[in-house]
């Protein structure tokens, strides 16, 4: 009988990373960042039909970077989680933060079971009745949970990103601001990004019920040319 | 967390996933109700279409047997933005009916990015009324009424059931309940093509009225309580119910109306 090469675990989960970051590294990123009335959502995204930012719940929101088809398979466990847990109890007891731990698990889960970790990282954002409820969970490809306060910044390039954040967030600022404040940061000096290249949605406390919306190219285009 | 492997994957359906999971919804089939077990029931509903789309109305009142079980039901409820269910018959399973329903249509319009058509909507609807049939059998009988506006075809358009899941696509008006027979004819009586707004809800208004004139299952305005039928509108912008103010000058010109005859 063949023994099989001896491969240390620390090797193994170096090398699952890697290959797992790299992965991200390849797409494109997405900035959440918190405004007066809530949390806009901004992601560089070409395609008009292959989200990466959609509804999960009234007040809560998912966005994903990474490879498409993984995770939408997430987005789609964490509407159906959130639709059982709302009908099997009250509206008002499905939340981000159990979201956010489940997704970890399976995560977590894969990325040490599995052949091929997910390359993905994913963010669960819940807009509160008031400000101090916003709240963001940054979930990475190996199950670790940021819990963000001001933004979120997922995918490739994210340090020069942040970077670019720090310099022009500030609190209570509008929806207008925050887009553009986004864009611009996700562009980076070098580059102008345009309302077609982007996906942009908001989780607005004055929306009613249901938080959620999506910006049509219009409204994006009027937000950058304040 | 909910994963499915692709093969075993229930879609976009939310009943199916609740078959899979094993909390099935479907109401057991047991011992039949005696005659002396009664459960509220809800009554009467109208739907008529007009120029902009559909005008929906409910009264409010439920009954057990000769007793009034609850004055301030609502029958008439939003299903998602454009479109509306009115249910007759026994309020419990009803009630569950409409929830699963609204569930229905919001976790499919979140699962697939965009809202089921209005006929896809009437279509799911069908299917969960055929799934009430057993308990149908044994009385507890439920009959929607759904309504909506078809942004594909833009018109307003109008659906009524029958126990077994039955779909029906009623052209102008549709009527449901104990008090169908009174309402439904003076919506027929009263009903035009391309009415205004203010007239198809003053003839919706007119039918409830005089279905609660002669029906006691069905309760007319109540004015010393302030509780006024449900109605609402479903146009091309979406679903919008009557506030109480309006509700009341409606009802107060029908009653001088009918105090002049």
């Amino acid at each position: 009988m063949s023994m099989p090469f001896y491969v240390a675990p620390e090797q193994v989960m170096k090398d699952r990373a890697d290959y797992a970051r790299k992965g991200i590294a390849r797409g494109r990123a997405m900035v959440a960042v918190r405004y007066a009335d809530g949390i806009a959502l901004v992601a560089e995204n070409p395609s008009n039909t292959l989200r990466k930012i959609s509804e999960i719940y009234d007040r809560i929101a998912f966005a994903g970077v990474g490879k498409y088809n993984e995770f939408d398979q997430l987005r789609v466990a964490g509407v159906r989680a959130a639709d059982l847990k709302g009908y099997q109890y009250s509206r008002d007891d499905v939340d981000a933060r159990s979201l956010a731990n489940q997704y970890a698990q399976i995560l977590g889960q894969i990325f040490t079971h599995e052949m091929k970790p997910m390359e993905v990282e994913i963010l669960v954002a819940e807009v509160g009745a008031e400000p101090d409820g916003d709240q963001l969970f940054h979930i990475l490809y190996d199950g670790t949970v940021m819990d963000e306060r001001r933004w979120s910044v997922l995918g490739g390039d994210a340090e020069a990103i942040i970077a670019r954040m720090e310099e022009t967030y500030s609190d209570d600022q509008t929806l207008e601001a925050a887009v553009k404040e986004a864009a611009a940061a996700l562009a980076g000096p070098d580059r102008t990004l345009v309302a077609d290249d982007l996906e942009v949605a908001a989780l607005s406390r004055r929306n009613g019920r249901r938080c959620f919306r999506r910006l049509p190219d219009d409204v994006v285009a009027a937000a950058m040319a304040v | 967390m909910p994963l499915f492997t692709p093969g075993a994957d229930p879609g976009s359906s939310f009943p199916e996933l609740l078959k899979r999971i094993g909390l099935t919804t479907t109401p057991e089939v047991g011992a039949t109700l005696g005659a002396e077990v009664t459960v509220p029931h809800a009554t009467t509903c109208v739907a008529l279409r007009f120029a902009d789309g559909v005008v929906m109305a409910g009264d409010r009142r439920a009954t057990s047997g000769n007793l009034i079980s609850h004055r301030g039901m609502e029958k008439v409820v939003q299903a998602d933005l454009h479109s509306g269910v009115a249910i007759a018959g026994a309020a419990g399973p009803a009630m569950e009916m409409i929830k699963l329903f609204q569930l229905q249509l919001e976790h499919y319009e979140k699962v697939e990015g965009m809202s089921l058509s209005l006929e896809g909507k009437a279509n799911q609807l069908s299917m969960m009324v055929r799934s009430n049939l057993p308990a149908a059998m044994q009385g507890m009988v439920v009959v929607p009424i759904f309504a909506g506006y078809d942004l594909l075809r833009s018109t307003g358009r109008l659906y009524t059931y029958d126990v077994t899941g039955g779909r029906y696509e009623e052209h102008d008006f549709v009527a449901t309940g104990s008090g169908m027979l009174h309402a439904g004819t003076v919506v027929k009586i009263g009903w035009r093509e391309n009415m205004s707004r203010t007239e198809a809800v003053s003839l919706a208004c007119r039918g409830l009225w005089e279905a609660a004139d002669a029906d006691s299952a069905t309760g007319g305005p109540d004015v010393l309580r302030g509780i006024y039928p449900i109605v609402a509108t479903i146009t091309v912008d979406g679903w919008a119910k009557l506030d109480d103010a309006e509700l009341a000058t409606v009802f107060g010109e029908i009653a001088s109306e009918v105090r002049a005859r």
